[in-house]
């Protein structure tokens, strides 16, 4: 035999060892992997990877891993059956996502407030506003620019199909603007990134953005960003977490390795519910911010207090009258 | 503003102290561009020596498909890899995504155009009748191309060099098809990523700090490879 056939043979042999063993690791060897995959802001701010922390410590046999993307991908990964469980923020989607047939056992989890910041001399002048008012005084900011060629901005946006992004979208349809219009303005820029970049990229540009409420906290108070919160609390704001277990029947399923793994899915939902949890989740970053970051839903939502809260999340977050209808739950 | 100064100093601490956490993303970054180029290294050697010994039709635009994809987007190759791997692709039943053996095997073909481009430069440089004389010397074609591959030992070395440089800093592929998970996938490039996207900047700069000297010491290696004779009278030890 040659030499650069030996050397071939060879590199097939350790490219099917390298696959083989991979795949006979996960299978055997490893411990049970739990996949989510996460909207970028629950990610972001640290609170995922304390409750990872706290889960995997609880089951020593789960190995969590979590993929931070965007609401948008996050999707996709469920779709492909490329994740197990996903934390998403996008209402309009999760709906979609359901009535496709990819998942099943809908949990809202959590809330709290996405909110307009920009530079605090407030050029555009929204201080004291509702949304609306404010994109209207926004844009007529932008449009009253001497500079139009696209080097000043004024909005920054997400632009990337995230939560956040499907938010924003919203809030300009609500305020009466076509929102491919608007973005073709040249004052408006769009990164397509996550919103720890969006944040830095608007900080630089003195321009207004949407942003959690959570990650604009977290940046403000570590110094990365001056930026300040204009517009907060509101219900054109409000921004409901939820946890979806992808449905084990998701197609692309027939594989040689592990599938869906549905049950720890359900398990993290059940984890994430619970009294303790969601108690954590509403202190989580109270000490260091001030506020809290995120606020848990369950308690809230099974009490109906505070009423008006409530029946914000209830009109933007219910599908039918319920966080999750009948005929997406599977035995829980 | 951000605090330049006081970040590098947290991150020449970070550094200093062996932060576990920092450390495990700097060996899982040298031991994942590490194997990448030992599997590139063993397909990619035999189609050099082919290309650049044999002559065979179709030999130039081969050699000009990989010379090509030397600048291919790590981005896009990420994607594609992304699309087979994942569990609805062609090669979802594997099982591969989001394992340390897709990193591997997406940067092993991100570097495969590189290292074959500049091995087959470096054989071709090396004088055609020195297999032909190995070989009307008695040597078998194996020994004869073994004797071309240590003539040309400099531009072997080099490839691979430069092959690793490639691989350790890049990003596309590992995030994608990796998928940046804590303790798992990540590497320097893609926790650079994350950590500047938490506002992690001490994090984020100790990372980068530590892949730009580890890219400084491996252009070193690479300049000196390609002048140390040294190396080469080494290999040669007398029979």
């Amino acid at each position: 035999m040659k030499i650069w056939q030996k050397l071939l043979l060879t590199a097939t042999l350790a490219t099917i060892i390298l696959i083989a063993g991979t795949l006979i690791y996960f299978l055997y060897f490893a411990k049970r992997r739990l996949i989510i995959s996460t909207t970028t802001s629950l990610y972001d701010t640290g609170l995922l990877d304390t409750l990872e922390k706290d889960y995997e410590t609880k089951h020593p046999d789960v190995d969590v891993n979590i993929i931070s993307a965007g609401t948008g991908i996050a999707i996709q990964h469920a779709k492909n059956g490329d994740a197990d469980l996903i934390l998403i923020h996008s209402p309009s989607m999760e709906k979609a996502f359901l009535e496709e047939g990819y998942g099943v056992n809908r949990k809202i989890v959590a809330y709290n407030f996405f909110t307009i910041v920009g530079p605090s001399n407030d050029p555009a002048g929204i201080t004291g506003k509702n949304a609306t008012e404010a994109l209207k005084r926004i844009v007529a900011y932008g449009e009253s620019l001497a500079d139009q060629s696209g080097q000043t901005k004024v909005w920054v946006s997400r632009g990337d199909n995230s939560g956040t992004h499907s938010k924003e979208q919203a809030l300009w349809k609500a305020a009466g603007y076509n929102y491919t219009l608007i973005s073709a303005e040249p004052w408006y820029a769009s990164t397509g990134s996550g919103i720890g970049d969006t944040l830095n990229v608007a900080n630089q540009k003195a321009a207004y953005t949407l942003a959690d409420i959570g990650t604009y906290l977290k940046f403000y108070v570590d110094g990365i960003i001056s930026l300040q919160a204009l517009i907060t609390e509101e219900p054109s704001l409000l921004n409901v977490y939820s946890a979806i277990a992808v449905k084990p029947t998701v197609p692309a399923n027939q594989s040689l390795h592990e599938q869906i793994n549905f049950k720890d899915a359900m398990d993290f939902i059940q984890y994430l519910v619970s009294d303790e949890t969601q108690q954590f989740i509403t202190n989580y970053g109270k000490a260091d911010y001030g506020q809290s970051l995120f606020y848990g839903a369950v308690q809230p939502l099974r009490s109906n207090t505070p009423e008006l809260i409530v029946s914000w999340i209830k009109s933007a977050a219910f599908f039918n009258g319920s966080e999750c209808p009948p005929q997406y739950r599977n035995g829980y | 503003m951000v605090d330049i100064l006081g970040g590098i100093a947290k991150a020449l601490q970070l550094i200093v102290t062996g932060d576990p956490m920092l450390y495990g993303i700097v060996y899982r970054s040298i031991l994942f561009s590490g194997a990448a180029i030992v599997l590139a290294a063993l397909w990619g050697t035999p189609i050099a020596m082919l290309l650049s010994l044999k002559n065979f039709r179709g030999k130039t635009i081969i050699k000009g498909f990989f010379n090509s994809l030397i600048g291919i987007p790590t981005v896009v190759l990420g994607l594609v890899l992304f699309l087979i791997f994942s569990n609805g692709g062609p090669l979802g039943f594997l099982g591969l995504l989001y394992t340390p053996a897709a990193i591997i095997l997406g940067e092993a073909i991100l570097v495969t155009p590189v290292l074959i481009s500049i091995m087959v430069n470096a054989i071709e440089a090396v004088d055609p009748d020195i297999f032909t004389l190995a070989k009307t010397l008695g040597a078998s074609e194996s020994q004869a191309l073994l004797a071309v591959l240590k003539e040309a030992l400099n531009g072997v070395l080099l490839s691979n060099l430069a092959s690793f440089n490639r691989a350790i800093a890049e990003l596309g592929v590992a995030l994608l098809v990796g998928g940046n998970i804590a303790g798992l996938t990540d590497v320097l490039t893609t926790a650079i990523s994350r950590y500047t996207a938490r506002g992690e900047l001490d994090f984020a700069i100790a990372l980068g700090i530590i892949l730009m000297v580890l890219v400084f010491l491996i252009n070193m290696a690479v300049i000196l490879a390609r002048k140390a004779k040294w190396v080469i009278t080494i290999w040669r030890t007398p029979q």
